[in-house]
């Protein structure tokens, strides 16, 4: 089951919310939004699951397009919007269940999809509780089982962790990545770490475009720029600002030294260091030609916060 | 799958909620103590076996009830977004509508079925002419049906529930006024106004003839509102 996304562009009045993006998720793929918020994110999402069209471009879920064959379409996915509305008045079987008839499950069937989701969203304890009375954590499940109450081929998640707790957070990616392997999904987020635990593939949007495309590692290697080390050392030097720093700075691939800090015989540094160099072996040497004592050394490399971060401001 | 088997679940889960929070009761409650009211203190002074005091009584209640119960149906579910989850599931506009219609239309039958009491009461009171009292139940139920539609309309253009209350009052006051501003038109207008006019409709068929052109106003009237409230569910794909 695979979605094809087209040239897809949404205009809200003059704002390009979405601006004439296009990308493939293929079966079994889990696909990770990355964008800040008011990225274009949540539009896209809404166009795929057919709630909004698009101002231009198309998206095909399974090769059918979604505004000629929208029933069909929406009967393959499962969706779970950005704010997981739900109805409050109901209790979670009721509404589960309300759900399922309308994705067209009966009798046994149906009932038999309402055990497996309570059991494997851990809603047991709650399940005739009124929604209403739920705590965010158990409402963002709810939400789930609800998308998932039809076994749908496509998952539409439009930040799926929100609200919930460290150990909640855990679980609901472990859930995410269990049926990642035989469905398609999509989740935006704007947690890295959510996006380097359970994701296949990363898009990054900004602005409404695709800034970046490819697996986490990927991204990560794509875009490391310069390193750098930080150091801490014991020396005799009483002025470590004239006398260190310069000599740090005599070591190759060495661009530049930032003095953090000093006290006493300690001192810090951070050394700014050309791409792709690794001058942790001559800095040894140099201290034990000079008899400094590394305490410590710490290597920075391009985090995917930062990757982001260059993607996304300008 | 049947392309209207949603109308079902929606439906009940509609009917649920009215009758799972105070709403239901509290309608019914005030509806009956107000029509109890006036029709018990009015029937011994008339001295009269007949029903005429709720068939006068009951479209001017509907004139603020109907609104109280319809402002929510679509409304609610605009603004907490719940609509986004029913409209992203594989079930079409019409069903929605039709689900919901038909779920305020039975809370209002509800309503109507412990006045039936009255006829009983009647009965044994003096001899009743039972066609006329038939025929003002069908009129009865199809009125609150086409505002029911109206107020549905209504719902389905704002997301504020007031709004959606003071908008279908307006249209339902209008439709309700119409023939009692005849004297104040010119003659060219007022045939034209009077067929407009809910009430003409009604008491035609009050009086026992359930004609077709009767029902055809309010058949036209009713399905003229879900259609526009249908579209005005898409417009959101515009």
């Amino acid at each position: 089951m695979s979605i094809a996304v087209h040239n897809l562009t949404k205009l809200y009045g003059e704002q390009k919310a979405v601006d004439n993006i296009s990308f493939d998720v293929k079966t079994g793929e889990i696909l990770g939004f990355l964008g800040p918020n008011g990225a274009g994110k949540t539009t896209t999402m809404k166009m795929i699951t057919c709630y909004m069209p698009s101002t231009s471009g198309t998206v095909e879920v399974d090769g059918l397009d979604n505004t000629q064959h929208s029933l069909e379409v929406r009967r393959k996915i499962g969706y779970l919007p950005e704010m997981n509305p739900l109805y409050l008045d109901m209790n979670v079987l009721d509404y589960l269940e309300y759900s399922a008839q309308l994705h067209g499950l009966t009798g046994s069937a149906m009932q038999h999809r309402l055990k497996e989701m309570v059991h494997t969203c851990g809603l047991e304890d709650v399940r005739h509780k009124d929604i209403g009375e739920l705590s965010k954590g158990y409402r963002q499940r709810v939400g789930l089982a609800q998308a998932m109450i039809h076994d749908p081929e496509v998952l539409i998640l439009d930040e799926p962790t929100s609200g919930l707790d460290p150990n909640q957070i855990v679980e609901i990616r472990n859930l995410i990545k269990q049926l990642g392997r035989a469905k398609t999904v999509v989740l935006s987020t704007h947690i890295l770490s959510e996006v380097q635990a359970t994701c296949d593939r990363v898009l990054i949007i900004s602005e409404g475009k695709i800034v970046a495309d490819g697996t986490p590692e990927a991204l990560q290697q794509q875009f490391q720029g310069a390193e750098s080390l930080t150091i801490e050392l014991k020396t005799n030097a009483v002025n470590p600002v004239d006398q260190i720093a310069p000599k740090l700075r005599t070591v190759g691939s060495v661009v530049s030294v930032e003095v953090l800090s000093t006290r006493d015989s300690l001192s810090r540094y951070t050394l700014h260091i050309e791409k792709n160099a690794d001058v942790r072996e001559n800095l040894f040497r140099l201290a034990v030609v000079e008899g400094w004592i590394i305490l410590e050394m710490q290597r920075k490399t391009t985090s995917l916060e930062e990757v982001f971060h260059k993607l996304t401001t300008t | 799958m049947n392309s209207l088997s949603s109308i079902f679940p929606i439906y009940k889960r509609e009917l649920r909620s009215y009758f799972n929070s105070p709403v239901a009761y509290v309608f019914i409650v005030v509806f009956l103590v107000i029509l109890g009211w006036f029709f018990t203190s009015n029937l011994f002074l008339m001295n009269v076996a007949s029903l005429r005091i709720v068939f006068e009584l009951v479209p001017l209640i509907y004139l603020f009830f109907v609104p109280a119960v319809t402002m929510r149906l679509l409304a609610e579910e605009k603004k907490s977004g719940t609509l986004e989850l029913l409209t992203t599931k594989p079930v079409r506009d019409i069903e929605i509508v039709l689900g919901k219609f038909f779920a305020a239309w039975t809370l209002l039958a509800a309503a109507l079925a412990p006045t039936l009491l009255y006829l009983i009461t009647i009965m044994s009171l003096g001899k009743i002419d039972i066609g006329p009292v038939i025929c003002g139940y069908v009129g009865l139920l199809l009125m609150g049906g086409v505002y029911i539609s109206i107020g549905l309309l209504a719902s389905s253009l704002t997301e504020n529930q007031i709004i959606a209350f003071i908008l279908s009052f307006l249209i339902v006051f209008v439709l309700f006024m119409l023939d009692k501003i005849l004297m104040y038109v010119p003659d060219a207008f007022a045939s034209t106004l009077e067929f407009l006019s809910m009430d003409f409709h009604f008491s035609n068929i009050v009086r026992g003839v359930l004609d077709s052109r009767n029902l055809i106003y309010f058949g036209s009237l009713l399905g003229f509102s879900l259609f526009l409230a249908t579209v005005s569910l898409e417009r959101r794909k515009w």
